[in-house]
């Protein structure tokens, strides 16, 4: 960071080496109009308002482009650069409209007085949206410009309404192409572009369509980017109050300003400062809070009395659920809390299941995405946590995604990959459907659903064979290397390419690039955990990462991408059958003491039930009483049918939730939680960073804080150790317990959060795992061996279905399908099928038709499309209409009891 | 998209590598064989040379060497113009849309003709005017469209 001088406007100013003359301008405090420099983008030196004259240079240089340099003598504010700025700013006005802009009568002019110009509606800036924050009126503004020098002339383009969250009025485009560049070099997206030239010049889609039939991902980074009204929100409205929390839509955990006005959400703006977006975000996380203000939301307490719904009060319903749940025995009742939930829900829901209810019978939907992250992971490394941080990404030199269509379920760290790729990083994409990733990968492995396993050891095989193993690591920081060894004779390049279906050479190519262009870094999700041997996949890609020394330092890693916002916090919480919070295992005597002096009770010793397993003993009446908070396992379950005659079969049900969900339906008592705007605390994104939530506006109805509700429940049984004011104590008394989160307070999250393990007050947190060592000490090797899915296409059900997410739903769309806007988007379930077993079926593109497993029927509409290979169809299980999990294969994995959502047999039919 | 056209695409697109810069050359081409970028083959090719639709669009519509409707192999003009418009051009111009069936600036669907019409041809002395390929003819009448449009058969 070398540091040089220059003079601006006489004033001496210090800049940084690289800095162009604008930026070193602007860290002065000196303004330089500008209408296409953007600190987001390159330099593009496309409008000529930033011209300024420097000595010892000719002619009048844009700023923005100009490299500032030691004892440069810079001037910003001649009559000649201002000639400039006004022939420009006058032709771009020429067709703009631009009367009130020169207009004298401006500042007291307000939209409905009389015009004394006669100027029409749509030419004003007193009836724009963007009257008062536009760039162009600063710009005229500073120039003082009162008349436009050239003949006037209008677009009259028709205004494009098509997107459901803005609109594109290009009428007003100044073609500072600050919406094509964000379009294209941040998001990689590229769905417009400048099109035809000269005075036709237009911003426009492929064959200019609308934009709603473009490759558009309606992220709305163009319309936060635009520096006048030509892209506008359809909610305009300005807040009068920003609260700094976090995106409650996906593990990323993306920084948000929550705007508010009259205690209504109006506004969401991405945070820049210490986040891991950096401003950025997806459509769900700045379009997708209409769900908190939705007439649906539950307001009041419900108990179903002769099968109907009546309102109670929370003294009724709590005492209620207190009596009941008091008359079962501890081996009765299970607790299913939520990865939705902040860490505070979640730690008093373990409590209250441990302490109060006196059963370790308590876990939560991880269980259903990343089970085996924490059993593979914890196997071998010692921690079923992401190694690395997200924005070390850029910074690798190789990626490689398998089983992770990034781009839809963890949009802003697909940006972070797209990034390394334009820094000349490798991305290699396993993944049997073409995905959005792959137009940026150097190499692309299609391999046949089910068969990671075999790929990855492939690989292996290959780096071992041709000595590319990194020798010195595995001896210093690993054991157990040769009995892996000895494994991977089962792997020669000849089964493996018959078994994945991907070239030899391939995947030597593939294996040689992960272990020479280092630093390696490897991402998964959900196409690697959700089978039946889920757990297998995980320890390979350990094995991979340890066999290449590609673990413990910056920019390499295994890094599972969690689903839920709050997924990780979660299993941190220790909302699991089996670890107390911070993973410290039941079993344990000395740890089981530790929490029986601190909760001031005597604790269970042995395991609790699973998720799935909770459900089949619900089945078989084993469980009787079930206190459900914020899950929807109607819809996320495997084989509904099945967990909806279980759960029927319940003799007490309590459904907490924000909705009244398909599962909230079946229960007796539905008690309405507080969502993400009207409470605090603190959710744990993909990376391990502890991230505050707070309120923002007052919690709708009669509605209440999780932890609220489940502490008053807690006091009514007699729980000693639940009267908590408000969470930022319970995160004291998580710190006093967790040796993970120990040094974690409120007050140190304010600003970016903190990565555990953070063990003391005074520790920094900890972006890379395993620097020095293993969590567990030494990184264990472990022998794998090929297990094909355990249910394969045969005669009768000749197709492979694997499922997974939209961009623009989340989960079982309990939300997402209560945002009107995300629903013009994508409204109902498909399935994607190849064109050639659509034409062997007789399938039309957008036709309905009945996909068939051995468990259920739903009717989707097909899409027609190669992104799925042949013999592979794709289904999203977002949709209530077309539940995908009628059809998946609750077949689980024999260590971490996830079932295998992602190859189940089916056959699909017209209808 | 049809296969055969999926097809073309393909072998154009296999002599060259996936590098951005080979774009104009492969729209030339494309061009040259189906005369004129169809939106599907602009789309083939983006995602072979893994550009953005949208860029593909903006290169086309750049340079004027690039056509993205068809044009017929024969091209009919009517006059709009004053002189033209006092002695029926009009009545003219529907004839003529109602036998090839197509509005101005539209083409044929087996690309036989495509339609335009002009302000003023110059010849005004001959009004109404009608100009197919290079031959004018003056002082139209709708019988005389029907005729002369079969002799260009
Ligand atoms: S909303 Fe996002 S994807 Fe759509 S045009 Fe704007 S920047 Fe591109
Ligand atoms: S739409 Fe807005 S951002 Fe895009 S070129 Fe026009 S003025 Fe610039
Ligand atoms: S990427 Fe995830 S956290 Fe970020 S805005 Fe989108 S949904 Fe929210
Ligand atoms: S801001 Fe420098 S040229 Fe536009
Ligand atoms: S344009 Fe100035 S008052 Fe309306």
């Amino acid at each position: 960071m070398d540091a040089i001088r220059l003079t601006i406007d006489g004033q001496e100013v210090g800049a940084r080496q690289g800095m162009t003359v604008l930026e070193a301008a602007q860290s002065a405090g000196i303004y330089i109009p500008t209408l296409c420099a953007d600190p987001d983008l390159e330099p593009y030196g496309a409008c000529r308002l930033c011209v300024v004259e420097i000595e010892k240079m000719r002619g009048l240089p844009t700023s923005c482009t100009t490299p500032a340099t030691d004892g440069m003598v810079v001037y910003t504010n001649t009559p000649a650069v201002n000639e400039v700025r006004r022939t420009t700013i006058g032709l771009l006005l020429s067709d703009h409209p631009s009367e009130c802009l020169i207009c004298d009568r401006k500042e007291r002019c307000q939209p409905f007085d009389i015009c004394l110009r006669n100027v029409v509606v749509t030419e004003r800036c007193v009836t724009c949206p963007k009257n008062g924050h536009c760039e162009l009126q600063e710009v005229v503004d500073y120039l003082g410009i009162t008349e436009i020098p050239f003949r006037r002339t209008t677009k009259s383009l028709p205004v494009d309404d098509s997107n459901p969250f803005f609109y594109r009025d290009l009428n007003k485009c100044i073609l500072c192409g600050k919406c094509v560049r964000v379009c294209d070099e941040v998001l990689g997206v590229g769905a417009v572009a400048l099109t035809y030239r000269g005075y036709a010049s237009l911003v426009a889609t492929f064959g200019d369509k609308p934009i709603l039939d473009s490759n558009c991902v309606s992220c709305g980074e163009c319309v936060a980017h635009c520096p006048v009204a030509a892209l506008m929100p359809k909610k305009a409205e300005l807040p009068t109050e920003e609260v700094a929390t976090t995106c409650v839509y996906c593990g990323v955990g993306c920084g948000i300003y929550l705007g508010t006005r009259d205690g209504q959400i109006v506004s969401v703006r991405g945070r820049r400062d210490g986040t891991v977006n950096n401003g950025l975000l997806c459509v769900k996380g700045r379009y997708g809070f209409d769900f908190v203000h939705h007439r649906d939301r539950l307001k009041t307490p419900l108990i179903k009395k002769k099968g109907k719904f009546v309102k109670a009060s929370w003294g009724e319903a709590l005492d209620f659920v207190a009596s009941k749940l008091k008359g079962y025995k501890s081996d009765e009742v299970a607790v299913i809390s939520s990865a939705k939930c902040t860490n505070e829900d979640n730690y008093i829901a373990q409590k209250f299941a441990r302490a109060v209810l006196g059963t370790n019978n308590v876990d939560h939907c991880a269980r259903l995405c990343h089970a085996s992250t924490v059993a593979g992971l914890g196997a071998t490394f010692g921690a079923g946590a992401m190694t690395n941080s997200i924005n070390e990404l850029r910074d690798a030199g190789c990626i490689l995604a398998i089983g992770t269509n990034t781009t839809e379920a963890h949009p802003i760290i697909a940006l972070e990959m797209k990034r390394a790729v334009d820094k000349g990083a490798k991305l290699i994409v396993a993944n049997p459907r073409e995905i959005d990733l792959v137009r940026w990968s150097y190499l692309w492995l299609r391999h046949q659903p089910g068969s990671d396993v075999a790929l990855l050891m492939g690989m292996m095989k290959v780096i071992v064979d041709e000595g590319l193993i990194d020798q010195a690591f595995i001896d210093e920081r690993c054991e157990n290397f040769d009995a892996f060894k000895k494994s991977l004779k089962g792997f020669d390049l000849d089964f493996v390419e018959r078994t994945t279906g991907v070239p030899k050479d391939k995947i030597a190519e593939a294996a040689r690039i992960y272990a020479t262009e280092k630093p390696s870094a490897l991402l998964y999700a959900m196409g690697i955990t959700q089978h039946s041997h889920g757990t297998d996949n995980v320890i390979a890609t350990a094995n991979l990462a340890m066999l290449t020394g590609n673990i413990g330092k910056p920019a390499t890693g295994v890094n599972p991408l969690r689903g839920q916002n709050n997924v990780q916090g979660a299993c941190d919480l220790g909302a699991l059958p089996n670890v107390y919070p911070g993973y410290q295992a039941v079993a344990d005597a000395n740890i089981r003491k530790k929490f029986e002096a601190a909760w001031g009770c005597s604790l269970p010793s042995s395991s609790g039930l699973t998720i799935t397993e909770m459900i089949d003993a619900a089945g078989n009446k084993k469980i009787k009483a079930i206190y459900l908070i914020g899950e929807n396992p109607l819809l996320s379950e495997p084989d509904i049918t099945h967990a909806r005659e279980a759960l029927e079969k319940l003799e007490f049900l309590v459904v907490q939730d924000i909705f009244l969900s398909e599962t909230a339906k079946l229960a007796d008592v539905v008690l309405p939680g507080a969502s993400f705007a009207e409470k605090d605390g603190t959710y744990t994104n993909t990376e391990r960073r502890v991230q505050r939530v707070r309120k923002a506006i007052e919690p709708i109805g009669d509605c209440r804080p999780d932890w609220w509700i489940t502490c008053e429940i807690g006091k009514g049984m007699g729980g000693k150790g639940f009267d908590f004011d408000r969470p930022s104590k319970i995160m004291d008394e998580i710190a006093s317990l967790t040796p993970s989160y120990g040094g974690i307070s409120y007050r140190r999250l304010e600003g970016s959060g903190l990565q555990w393990p953070c063990p003391t007050k005074d520790h920094p947190g900890t972006p890379i795992l395993h620097t020095q060592q293993f969590t567990r000490g030494k990184g264990r090797f472990i022998p794998l061996e090929y297990k094909p899915p355990m249910e394969l296409p045969d005669k009768q059900y000749p197709l492979v279905l694997t499922t997974g997410r939209s961009l623009y739903h989340f989960h079982t769309g309990t939300l997402t399908r209560r945002v009107e806007g995300l629903n013009v988007l994508k409204g109902e379930g498909t399935v994607e099928i190849d064109p050639e077993d659509a034409s062997s079926l007789g399938i039309a593109d957008g036709e309905k038709v009945k996909v068939i497993s051995r468990r259920g029927e739903v009717v989707a509409r097909a899409k027609v499309t190669e992104v799925s290979p042949p013999g592979v169809v794709f289904m999203t299980f977002h949709f209530a209409e077309s539940p995908a999990n009628m059809l998946t294969n609750p077949a689980l994995d024999p260590v971490a009891k996830i079932p295998e959502y992602k190859v189940c047999a089916v056959r699909i039919e017209r209808v | 998209m049809k296969v055969d056209i999926a097809k073309e695409v393909d072998e154009i697109a296999s002599r060259y590598s996936r590098e951005s810069g080979n774009l104009i050359p492969i729209l030339q081409e494309a061009q040259e064989k189906f005369g004129y970028l169809p939106e599907e083959v602009m789309q083939r090719f983006a995602r072979f040379l893994r550009l953005p639709e949208s860029t593909v669009y903006g290169v086309s519509t750049f340079y004027a060497q690039f056509k993205l409707t068809p044009t017929g192999k024969t091209l009919v003009k009517v006059c709009r113009g004053t002189a033209c418009h006092v002695r029926g051009g009009a009545r003219i111009l529907r004839e003529v849309e109602k036998r090839l069936g197509i509005k101005p600036g539209e083409t044929t669907s087996d690309l036989e003709y495509s339609l335009e019409t002009i302000a003023c041809f110059g010849s005004c002395a001959l009004a109404p005017v009608m100009v197919i390929d290079k031959n004018v003819y003056g002082r139209m009448t709708t019988t005389k469209v029907g005729q002369i449009l079969a002799e260009t058969k």
